[in-house]
This record gives structure tokens, sequence and C-alpha cells, in this order.
């Protein structure tokens, strides 16, 4: 009997996990596969960028700014025993735009505007605002689903953006200000090794399929949360490991592609 | 429903954005060199500039006193042509002075070094758009171990 129970179990696991990726494939699809409302949807769009996006951005710029020193001056240690401290400028911008920038950028939004989206979700679903929404033929999918999910895929990249251009000037802070690597060498290899096709695009897109990701994950949880205050809890637990862990694993697929060969 | 806040708060947060994105274009992956006012222009061909690179120090007994603004292969003769871009603060410098490309350290950054020539009552001062024609060559270290090699073969 305890081995037909393990194999009930695995089974159940497996159909529980197909269930979820389906209700979550539902959820976006219903959510975006809509002709835009540019008039009712602008304004509902920029309230939520305005949640995820402006009051996610103190704690990027500050992370940055710091991973960007503490980067340099790490770096610093280690290449001045070669003494090749000018390729502190390659290593502080390249380490940023291909993995930190696009990486810690998303798990902080997972942590600071994944986390929030779905509390706020749970809340509004066991308070049945979403079912009252439908009572009132509106769909919530549209009027609250959407604008989140597009203020996320919009704010990440561009908070990605902001975080690896002041993680650099950090490193220029601590490499040229603090540590005294001449100004110009520091520019100058960091501009000969940085390219514009395999370096920022790259970030870009890094950081647009994280956004996707993580801002999915979190509605999900959200939008399918078991409606009490345990539920809610548990909720917002998994979309911070879940988004972490999806963005940690997609990073090494993306990097393997981008940079593998 | 939406504060005026609201809205100037999200149009600062997207222009800064884009912000970054143009910082990471133009200062970051491209190179970008503007000659102001503060600076003169001296050109100097080489046979060869090693790793030299736009945005390396010109520097007279360690002092910085210029960048390298451009560089370029002349069409006719096939040699590397170096645009020096120099401080205005910095502008006696004979017409007999000398360029030679060094390396800072072993491994380090290739940079220009300049040397003063002798001043004399016939000699005339380096002015925007002079060249200067007495240039050393980098050292490039595969040519020096092949140099080596054929003397120390020669001898045995």
């Amino acid at each position: 009997m305890g081995l037909i129970n393990q194999i009930a179990k695995l089974g159940r696991g497996a159909i529980d996990l197909v269930v979820g990726l389906g209700q979550a494939g539902m959820m976006l699809w219903g959510a975006i596969a809509h002709r835009p409302r540019f008039r009712k949807g602008t304004p509902l769009l920029i309230r939520q960028l305005y949640v995820i996006g402006v009051q996610s951005m103190v704690i990027i710029l500050v992370s940055g700014l710091f991973i960007g020193m503490v980067l340099a001056l790490q770096g610093y240690n280690i290449l001045v025993g070669f003494g090749t401290e000018e390729s502190l400028g390659p290593m502080v911008a390249l380490s940023l735009l291909r993995e930190l920038g696009p990486v810690v950028s998303a798990l902080l939004f997972a942590g600071r505007a994944g986390s929030a989206l779905t509390a706020e979700l749970g809340l509004m679903k066991s308070t049945e605002q979403l079912s009252s929404l439908e009572m009132m033929a509106i769909d919530p999918l549209r009027q609250i689903i959407a604008p989140r999910f597009w203020a996320g895929v919009i704010s990440l990249p561009l908070l990605a953006l902001m975080f690896t251009a002041i993680g650099i000037y950090g490193g220029h802070i601590v490499g040229v200000e603090w540590k005294g690597i001449d100004s110009g060498a520091f520019w100058s290899i960091l501009q000969s090794s940085v390219e514009w096709r395999q370096d920022i695009v790259n970030c870009i897109i890094k950081s647009s399929l994280f956004a996707v990701v993580v801002t999915w994950i979190a509605l999900y949880r959200g939008y399918h949360v078991v409606p009490n205050p345990e539920g809610i809890s548990r909720a917002t637990t998994q979309t911070v490991v879940q988004s972490s862990l999806a963005v940690l694993t997609l990073d090494f697929l993306l990097t393997a592609m981008m940079f593998g060969s | 429903m939406l504060t005026r806040k609201i809205e100037i708060l999200v149009g600062l947060f997207l222009l800064s954005g884009l912000a970054a994105f143009l910082i990471l274009v133009f200062n970051v992956a491209n190179v970008e060199v503007k000659t102001g006012d503060s600076s003169y222009t001296l050109h100097a061909k080489f046979s060869n500039i090693g790793g030299l690179k736009v945005r390396s120090p010109v520097k007279v007994g360690g002092v910085v006193v210029g960048r390298v603004s451009a560089i370029r292969l002349d069409p006719e003769r096939l040699e590397p042509i170096v645009t020096l871009s120099m401080d205005k603060q910095y502008k006696y410098f004979p017409d007999t002075s000398s360029l030679s490309i060094l390396t800072s350290g072993l491994l380090g950054e290739q940079f220009l070094g300049l040397s003063p020539g002798f001043m004399d009552d016939d000699v005339e001062m380096l002015v925007d758009g002079d060249s200067i024609d007495d240039t050393h060559s980098a050292l490039v270290l595969e040519e020096l171990i092949g140099q080596f090699l054929y003397s120390v073969g020669s001898k045995g």
C-alpha cells in the first residue's frame, strides 16, 4: 500500500504541475491577447508603472552603486597583483552588463515588486474583489492583470539598464577616484571591450525575459491564491522563491546560448 | 484617479531608463571624443602603434598632457597616423620633440611618451595642426623574441 501511495503522490504532483502551467498560460493569454485599448488602458498602465517601476528605483539604484563599487574594489585587489589594474574597467562593465545587471535587478525586482503584486492580488481575491468585478461585467484579467503585466515587462529592462549604468559609475568612483587608476585608461579599455550587439543588446534581451518570467509568476501566484491569510503568505513566499530560481536557471540557459559558443 | 505627481514620476522613470540606455550606448560601448576649445591637435606618424588606443594618455615625464583622439591609416603609405588632443595648458613644446609608444608595466596599457626636444632661437614651437616627425614605434614582444632567437642562433 505504501508504494501505491507514493506513486499516487508522484502522479498528483505531476498533474498539479501541468494544471498550474495550464492555468498560468490561460491567465496570461486572457490578459494580453486582446486588441489594445489605449484610452482606457493607459491610465491603468501609468498607475502600475508608478507602483512597480518608480517605487523600485531607489533600491535598484542604491544596490547598483554599491555592487559596482564592491566589484571594483575586489577586482582591483586581484588585478593589482598582476600590474593590470587598468583592466578594471572592462571587468566591472562586462560583468555588470552580461550577468549582474539583469540578474541582480531581476532578483531585487522579484523581492520588491513581485511579492507586492502577489500580496495585492491575493488580498483582492480573498476579499472577492475580483469576483465583484466579474459581476459588474468587467474582465479582471484585462482590468487588473494586463496593466500589471505590461508595467512589469516595461519596468524591469529599464531598471536593469539603470542598475548597470550606476554600477559602472560606482566602479569608476572606486577605481579612478579612490584607487587612482588613470581615468583615460579606465574608459578607453572599457569602451574598446564593450560591444553594442554582444553586450548591451544581450543585456536588454535577458532582462526582458526575466521581466516576463518574474511578473508572470507573481501574477499567477496572486491570482490563484488559496483565499485565506495563510494562503496569501504562502503565495508571496512562493513568488519570491520560484521567480528567483527561475531567473537563475534561465540566466544559465541564456548565457550558454549567448556566450557559450 | 491619476494624480499629476504620479504622471510626472512615471515620466521621470521612463526618462531615466532612457538616459541609462544612452549612457551605456554612447559612453560605455562607443567612443566619444570631444575636442573642446581647451585643446590643440598634433599629428604623428608611426610604423607600428602596437596596442595604442583612442583616449590613451600622452605623458611628459609621467604627467598626462593630452590624449590620443583618433587613429587612422594613411591611405597612400599605409602607415598609422595618430592624432593627439593636447591640453592648451601645456603648449610649449619645441618641434624637435619626439614621441615614443611606451608600456606601463610589463603587461599594462600602452601610452605615448613625449620627450621635449632642445630649444634654440631658430627652433619653432609646436602649434595646432603640426605634426611630430621624430617618432619611435611600439616594441612588439614577439618581434623582440624573434630577433633574440635569431641572434642566439647565428652565434652558435
